[in-house]
């Protein structure tokens, strides 16, 4: 871990200087991680890539999009039909924009099933966390842009949520668009933040890496790196497997962008903005389904707290109650692996999330999965408390009296072990 | 002769008075720059020009009993509505206990006859159907929000569903009979 000695005289001369190149070196380089990551581990890597993807893709984009109520949905359609290549460059960003958080969910529930945010990683994790309000923020506002009819419904029915909150309420809307209504100033500001996020975002991956390798990765065992026998440098082993995880995730990405660049939008969005008219089912991206089924589940009154307030503090609170996660999880044990019950609790609510989700994309009203009796409102409901109840019950009960399978000695004699009976 | 004997006997009061320095102009540091910053957080309020088209004037003579019109006021609808006698009465028949947002019919108009109505959903900012003839009026004869179920009486009260206010009644005068000043 001593400072590497640098043969050319150039980039000597720049490093006695920046350390920048043995920084780099340090952490891309020699970087001593668990030597039994499994591709789980491949997501943060691939999330960084994606960053890096939304940041170029638009910044191309801006070069012949105006951010102005009357131009912007005829410039974006320009940029689909006239600017050459025009068309990639937007399919990649929209569908880069759902491959982001596509990423970061399944990082996120690798950290959850491993206990990747247990001590010493809670500000790692914290920092995570940031990023994906960041990440929100970034897509709410980037969806406006193309100024479409789901543009404009999504951020008057988003931005009225803060309508909500007593008192300050009203002032606080008329504050976030600048006017009376959405209009030409919303756009703009939309604009102008949508530019600054990703660059805040990539901040914040930068302490969230630098968070990374202090504590050191996790891994599928959840037993610390205790030997140098436990670890191998990052290069060549994991630059590798994160490049062939890239490849694989690659496809996946260009099978949206080429073959069906549309099915993960909303047509309505081919629909200039119209004020007058509202579209007859409103429904966000799906990546923020399963946080509006949160929201809308909340149709009644507690202590005399109005349901629209409510559902808006519920919907908040189901993305700040992860940060005190590493405290209500009262396991010794980090990954679920070695963990009989909890395991069970956690696809529980893999599946809950992906109910919430569906529950989002319908009418309250519909029939859940067409089951007679049961109406999406209240399937949306039950889910909403398990989604809760996993947090605030499941975690700090299952911890206390759930008896975890040994763990091993090590990272070494785990992998050596399975080695043996492979 | 007192030089030495001040320092040092004043030594306690020195520092306290050196915290209380530092203490201080960081508080002016801290309020400076929360009034610095308070020109960019006021630039995001709406301009002189958004406020200058913050009222419109309309002529009613061609809106006949029963029809209603939705005109543009700051960016947004307002419903305007010539209610008919059965309607007038649906809206005073109401008990007030019996409303989500009591309010009555008398305090939501100027002449009874006409219902001048903010067309934006209190829920999330929808525009309700109803307006225009033949679309959904929802049960109570007025407006229905396609979003969330919300349905809006002929006064535009909040009947029943997830809205927690009656449709806004901007301010307005009437100029003649038949022209009236929103905003």
């Amino acid at each position: 871990m001593s400072a590497p000695q640098w043969n050319n005289k150039v980039v000597k001369w720049v490093d006695d200087r920046l350390p920048v190149i043995s920084m780099l070196h340090h952490s891309a380089y020699e970087y001593p991680t668990p030597k039994n990551l499994s591709y789980m581990w491949n997501f943060g890597s691939l999330a960084g890539f994606v960053l890096v993807t939304m940041i170029l893709s638009g910044i191309f984009l801006v070069m012949n999009y105006t951010p102005h109520t009357s131009m912007a949905f005829e410039s974006v359609e320009r940029i689909m039909r006239d600017v050459n290549y025009g068309w990639l460059i937007r399919y990649i960003h929209m569908n880069g924009a759902s491959m982001f958080f596509i990423v970061v969910f399944l990082h996120m529930f690798r950290g959850l099933y491993y206990g990747s945010y247990k001590a010493p990683r809670e500000m790692l994790w914290w920092i995570g966390i940031l990023i994906l309000l960041a990440m929100m923020a970034t897509a709410f506002m980037g969806y406006v842009l193309p100024w479409g009819q789901m543009s404009f419904w999504g951020a008057t029915v988003i931005t009225n949520l803060f309508s909500a909150f007593p008192i300050i309420g009203d002032p606080l809307v008329t504050w976030l668009w600048g006017g009376f209504s959405v209009d030409n100033p919303t756009l703009n500001r939309f604009f102008s933040l949508h530019y600054l996020m990703p660059f805040i975002i990539l901040g914040l991956v930068v302490l969230h890496v630098w968070a990374l390798h202090s504590v050191r990765s996790n891994n599928p065992t959840g037993v610390e790196i205790k030997t140098p026998q436990d670890s191998i440098p990052f290069h060549p082993y994991y630059t590798i497997k994160d490049l062939f995880g890239m490849g694989v995730f690659l496809i996946f990405f260009c099978g949206f962008v080429f073959f069906a660049p549309d099915y993960l939008g909303h047509p309505d969005n081919y629909i200039p903005a119209n004020p007058l008219v509202t579209p007859p089912h409103i429904v966000p991206e799906w990546y923020f389904l399963p946080f509006y089924a949160i929201l809308r589940s909340i149709d009644f009154t507690i202590f005399g707290i109005p349901a629209k307030l409510l559902g808006v503090l519920a919907m908040f609170a189901s993305i700040v109650i992860l940060f005190v996660i590493p405290w209500l999880d009262t396991s010794k044990v980090r990954s679920s692996k070695f963990r009989p019950v909890y395991k069970w609790f956690f696809w529980l609510f893999v599946v809950d999330t992906f109910i919430l989700g569906y529950c989002g994309a319908k009418a309250p009203d519909d029939y859940f999965m067409g089951v007679p009796g049961l109406k999406v409102i209240v399937m949306g409901q039950l889910s909403t408390l398990y989604y809760f109840a996993h947090f605030l019950v499941v975690m700090p009960l299952v911890g206390k009296m759930e008896r975890p399978k040994p763990l091993p000695a090590s990272i070494s004699e785990s992998v050596l072990k399975e080695g043996a009976n492979a | 002769m007192s030089q030495s004997v001040h320092s040092s006997g004043e030594h306690q009061p020195d520092e306290n008075r050196r915290d209380f320095l530092t203490l201080a102009t960081t508080a002016v540091g801290v309020v400076g720059a929360g009034c610095a910053l308070l020109p960019f957080v006021d630039s995001m309020n709406p301009s002189k020009d958004v406020l200058a088209l913050a009222s419109v004037e309309v002529n009613l003579s061609n809106i006949p009993v029963g029809q209603a019109v939705k005109v543009m006021w700051r960016g947004k609808p307002v419903f305007i509505r010539h209610r008919t006698e059965r309607e007038i009465n649906e809206a005073n028949e109401v008990a007030l206990n019996e409303l989500v947002d009591p309010q009555s019919d008398d305090a939501r108009v100027e002449k009874k006859e006409w219902l001048i109505v903010v067309g934006v959903c209190t829920h999330l900012g929808c525009i309700p159907m109803g307006t225009a003839t033949g679309e959904a009026r929802g049960d109570y004869d007025g407006w229905y929000c396609p979003c969330h179920g919300s349905h809006y009486d002929t006064s535009g009260r909040i009947r029943r569903g997830p809205a927690p206010k009656n449709l806004e009644v901007p301010t307005y005068t009437f100029l003649t009979d038949t022209s009236v000043r929103i905003g």
